[in-house]
């Protein structure tokens, strides 16, 4: 196929698809809104355009009209969607298909293909993999069964399945997150569409992964000279793999054009503020990331932390944590596989400052934040709390001193909605850890929780709304306002942004910054994201298939990356800037996350641990064998 | 997997123990039994040649010895009078109200039963899961609200009420005797064509009035699960793969909503014998449920502890088919992995 042999041909040819004036409707029980007010933009064949903006300006639901899969509240009340696409005969306006028509029906999958943001929830957990892809050909193309499967295996192979074959019979259960992606895009891709809408593609998958994911759709755009609608909220996705960027904002366009002009001239102040919110790893020591609202409050000025002994030393120390899994085998007779999933893991959290604990899924990171929790028993180490009383075992606490550590250590969770209960009003739950520890009168506690909500720049009115009525990012506050009502010392963040919009991540990374500097918070971080714990974290512990490979002051670490896997995954995070993109050729194996596989002088062979060696004043890197051998 | 089947086989045969013993204590808790009570009342006539077959049955089925030993002697692991002779040999005692082994009293009972309960549970399916896909394709439309409206009647409708209307108009109308399982001419005959003719047309009857109230009930509850799977992300997929929405349905998300109904077959055997007892005494429907009901107001421990211990069994292999059926529909379950 010939594309992009003169760049201006290209732009002259009709565009693949052109929305013009699109309106989509909601009709709900608590009024009408309008979600998408007037959308006009092209996609022009074989380019990528991106959709970017936060989750509600409308980006998904103008997908979801393109291939008219709007759910029953909406409807399309005005404007055209031309798709000019050279197998049909003529342009059609999907706007003016029926939903459920024939003509929809055959554009549907077989022209226009969609790939989800959730791989985990967007393939059936009760049909194979092979039933599942095979499918979409045999709706589309006149092929029999064994054909049909014939060319799945080939699709699986080229999206990058080790064994196509067996793949055919998997349940998506049983494959990772990347897998899982990879296969519905092979889905999406087998009956050879001229536009694929990826939703958010990347979002729920490691940074690694992302990299190799993005970069698999853009070679497989270049095979098949496909046209590519990408959703996403994030700008360092946007900035590597678009074309042409539109920037959406409450149903409408704020500001559209190329790559280029979009990322060295924004124009609308929408936009501009969306990049500042963005934390990027080239940012000044003391520089704070502009939200796009800025959390309001009153209190956190005035408040300081309650008067009490500080420890000497750090006031939480990990030392030696192991921790072992036994999985069940999947076969009939299998035996049961042990997997370690904390290997003798050290880290020191020191009074008032912030450890970021950094890793993709998997790497043990979660259960090193249990252990501490003391949701989980170690299998060999331990964790010693300070109090000012000299550290103790947290592990062999009992009766009042336990209690006195659940108070201390507080934990705030990832997912925003599911830690909420929702029959629990904001007063009760923000009460709750008070009644549970017996503080203060009704009244005291009243005040207390007006105090708190006032601290995370909650309305006093919402005391008696229930959690539903609130957004992502003010029920992540609700959440930590929830964990400091019994005045800690300590929080537990496990992945506490992970789930908000740019925006609101910059609000609620910003509060924690806040909070602690007023009540002089320990903070131990757990994140994926590289760039928000450069903004957050004093100190970085980088974990791999759990084992801490590295551990150094945010500085020395972001300047002087010495472990393979460190560098993997700081090359790995798209970088809002278009003039340092992603090195897609580097991330193409999977070499970095397996230390067996790590070169020398990295390279752990299965069964041994290494060991923690200093290179420079608290930069530490784990070592292989050979090296501590050469030491000695 | 075999591992699997013997380690449930095992807690089987050990709940079927205790159950065994729960049955027998509690039949056995109210003071005196049978054949005392119809002794004293044949002392009060002065029959004695009865009195005497009366006190050889005692001594026969050991009823003077200690609860403990006549448990075991039911169960078959201590020899009774006769040598081993319990359930565990296939020997389910003595009937005395009827005065006829267990056998013979329960024989034909036990199959109708099975009969009239497989056809209301087939009955329940196939009118209520079509049901189910229209409301809850069509939620807040007004065919939902008719077949909700509907169902609700049915639920609060008590069966043996609609079974009273239905034997009174059928026959003040069409004249059709619907009691029964077949006309009372087939009483005692074998089993050939005219008979079973009769026993069809018979059982349709039976069969709406007692799965009319768990028709609604699942309407309720398949409309739910469908409700919350419609919402999920694989049905837009397959949506958006360009299959029609009606293949889509059946394929992805009614399949995903049938796992409860699945685990549900264990319990719903017992409870369908035991539920339908009020209505099988309405229309005088030979089935086991009547003959449970006075076994136990009399208490005739062999008969009523041999009906418990049958629907105990019944429940049993239920749990173990759904189980068994649950691992061959859902891979999550046979590979014993993902969420």
């Amino acid at each position: 196929m010939r594309y992009d042999e003169n760049p201006l041909e290209t732009l002259m040819e009709a565009p693949l698809l052109s929305i013009r004036q699109l309106t989509v409707d909601f009709h709900t029980d608590t009024g009408d809104f309008r979600a998408v007010d007037g959308l006009t933009f092209d996609i022009p064949k074989g380019r990528t355009v991106a959709l970017v903006g936060e989750s509600g300006s409308g980006k998904s639901v103008t997908a979801q009209a393109i291939l008219q899969i709007l759910s029953k509240k909406a409807r399309i009340t005005g404007g055209s969607i031309i798709f000019n696409d050279p197998a049909l005969q003529a342009p059609v306006d999907i706007a003016a298909l029926k939903p459920e028509g024939e003509a929809m029906h055959l554009l549907r999958g077989g022209r226009i293909a969609m790939i989800f943001q959730e791989p985990m929830t967007s393939l059936s957990p009760l049909h194979t993999i092979g039933d599942q892809i095979s499918e979409a050909l045999l709706i589309h193309a006149d092929v029999s069964k064994d054909e049909a499967l014939q060319r799945t295996m080939e699709v699986l192979a080229r999206v990058g399945f080790p064994d196509p074959k067996r793949a055919l019979r998997t349940y998506p259960f049983e494959l990772s997150g990347g897998l899982r992606q990879r296969a519905m895009i092979a889905m999406a891709l087998i009956t050879r569409p001229s536009l694929l809408i990826a939703d958010e593609p990347t979002t729920a998958l490691d940074v690694t992964t992302q990299a190799q994911i993005l970069d698999l759709i853009k070679e497989l755009q270049a095979e098949t000279g496909m046209s590519v609608l990408l959703i996403t909220h994030d700008l360092g996705v946007v900035a590597n793999v678009a074309d042409d960027v539109v920037v959406m904002y409450r149903g409408r366009i704020m500001e559209a054009g190329s790559r280029e002009e979009i990322f060295r001239h924004a124009q609308h102040p929408y936009l501009q503020a969306l990049m500042r919110a963005v934390p990027r790893f080239a940012m000044a020591e003391n520089e704070r990331l502009t939200p796009i609202r800025e959390v309001k409050s009153a209190t956190l000025a005035r408040v300081h932390a309650p008067e009490r002994p500080q420890p000497q030393g750090p006031i939480l120390k990990a030392e030696g944590l192991t921790k072992c899994f036994t999985l069940r085998s999947g076969r009939l007779f299998g035996k049961p596989r042990m997997i370690r999933a904390v290997n003798e893991v050290d880290l020191e959290l020191p009074t008032g400052k912030t450890l970021g604990l950094v890793g993709e899924s998997g790497c043990g990171k979660t259960t090193v934040s249990k252990m501490i929790m003391r949701a989980l028993e170690p299998d060999a180490g331990r964790v010693l709390f300070d109090d000012g009383t000299g550290p103790r075992d947290v592990h062999r606490l009992e009766g009042e001193d336990l209690t006195d550590y659940r108070r201390s250590v507080q934990f705030i969770f990832q997912d925003p909605f599911s830690s909420l209960n929702p029959r629990m009003t904001v007063y009760e739950t923000l009460t709750e850890p008070l009644r549970i520890h017996n503080i203060g009168t009704p009244d005291e506690r009243y005040q207390r929780v007006k105090q708190l909500l006032d601290m995370v720049g909650l309305d006093q009115r919402s005391l008696r709304r229930y959690p539903h009525s609130f957004s992502g990012g003010q029920r992540q506050r609700l959440g930590i306002a929830r964990a400091l009502a019994l005045e800690p010392r300590v929080l537990l963040c496990d992945e506490p942004v992970s789930a908000l919009d740019v925006s609101v991540q910059a609000q609620v990374l910003n509060l924690l910054k806040d909070l602690q500097s007023a009540l002089g918070l320990s903070y131990l971080f757990v994140s994926h994201n590289l760039a928000v714990v450069d903004y957050i974290a004093d100190t970085i512990a980088v974990m791999c298939r759990g084992y801490i490979v590295e551990e150094a002051p945010k500085s020395s670490l972001f300047r002087n990356p010495v472990h393979p896997y460190t560098q993997a995954l700081l090359a790995a995070v798209p970088d809002p800037d278009i003039d340092r993109p992603l090195d897609f050729a580097k991330l193409r194996t999977d070499r970095f996350s397996n230390p067996a596989e790590w070169p020398e002088p990295f390279r752990i062979p299965d069964g041994e641990f290494g060991v923690m060696k200093e290179i420079e004043p608290g930069h530490k890197i784990r070592m292989g064998r050979v090296t501590t051998q050469e030491a000695a | 997997m075999i591992r699997f089947l013997l380690r449930r086989l095992f807690t089987m045969a050990v709940t079927l123990v205790i159950i065994s013993a729960l049955v027998f204590f509690i039949i056995k808790l109210p003071p005196g039994d049978f054949l005392s009570n119809l002794i004293y009342e044949l002392r009060a006539q002065n029959d004695n040649a009865s009195i005497t077959k009366a006190e050889f049955l005692i001594k026969q089925y050991a009823l003077d010895r200690p609860a403990w030993e006549q448990y075991l002697i039911w169960i078959g692991v201590i020899p009774g009078p006769n040598g081993f002779s319990g359930l565990l040999q296939g020997d389910w005692g003595w009937s005395f109200e009827y005065d006829k082994p267990v056998a013979d009293v329960v024989g034909d009972a036990l199959w109708l039963t099975l009969l009239v309960n497989l056809a209301v549970v087939i009955f329940i399916h196939i009118v209520s899961i079509p049901i189910a896909i229209y409301s809850a394709t069509r939620q807040y439309s007004i065919g939902d609200y008719l077949a909700t409206f509907i169902g609700y009647i049915g639920l609060a409708t008590p069966s043996f009420l609609l079974a009273l209307i239905l034997l009174y108009y059928l026959n003040r109308w069409f004249g059709v005797s619907i009691g029964g399982l077949y006309d009372a001419k087939f009483a005692g005959e074998p089993w050939d064509w005219p008979k079973i003719q009769s026993f069809l047309a018979h059982l349709i009857v039976p069969t709406i009035v007692i799965g009319l109230a768990g028709t609604a009930s699942m309407i309720r509850r398949m409309r739910a699960n469908l409700l919350d799977e419609l919402g999920r992300q694989y049905y837009v997929t397959a949506k958006a793969k360009g299959l029609g929405p009606t293949k889509a349905l059946l394929k992805y998300p009614f399949r995903m909503s049938l796992n409860p109904f699945i685990a549900d077959i264990g319990n719903l055997l017992p409870h369908l014998v035991s539920g339908s007892v009020l209505v099988s005494l309405v229309l005088s429907l030979p089935t086991v449920g009547p003959i449970l009901l006075s076994a136990l107001k009399n208490q005739d421990q062999f008969l009523a502890g041999f009906i418990l211990m049958f629907v105990a069994v019944l429940t049993v292999v239920g749990m173990l088919i759904s189980d068994l059926l649950l691992a061959w529909i859902d891979p999550r379950i046979r590979m014993g992995g993902g969420r």
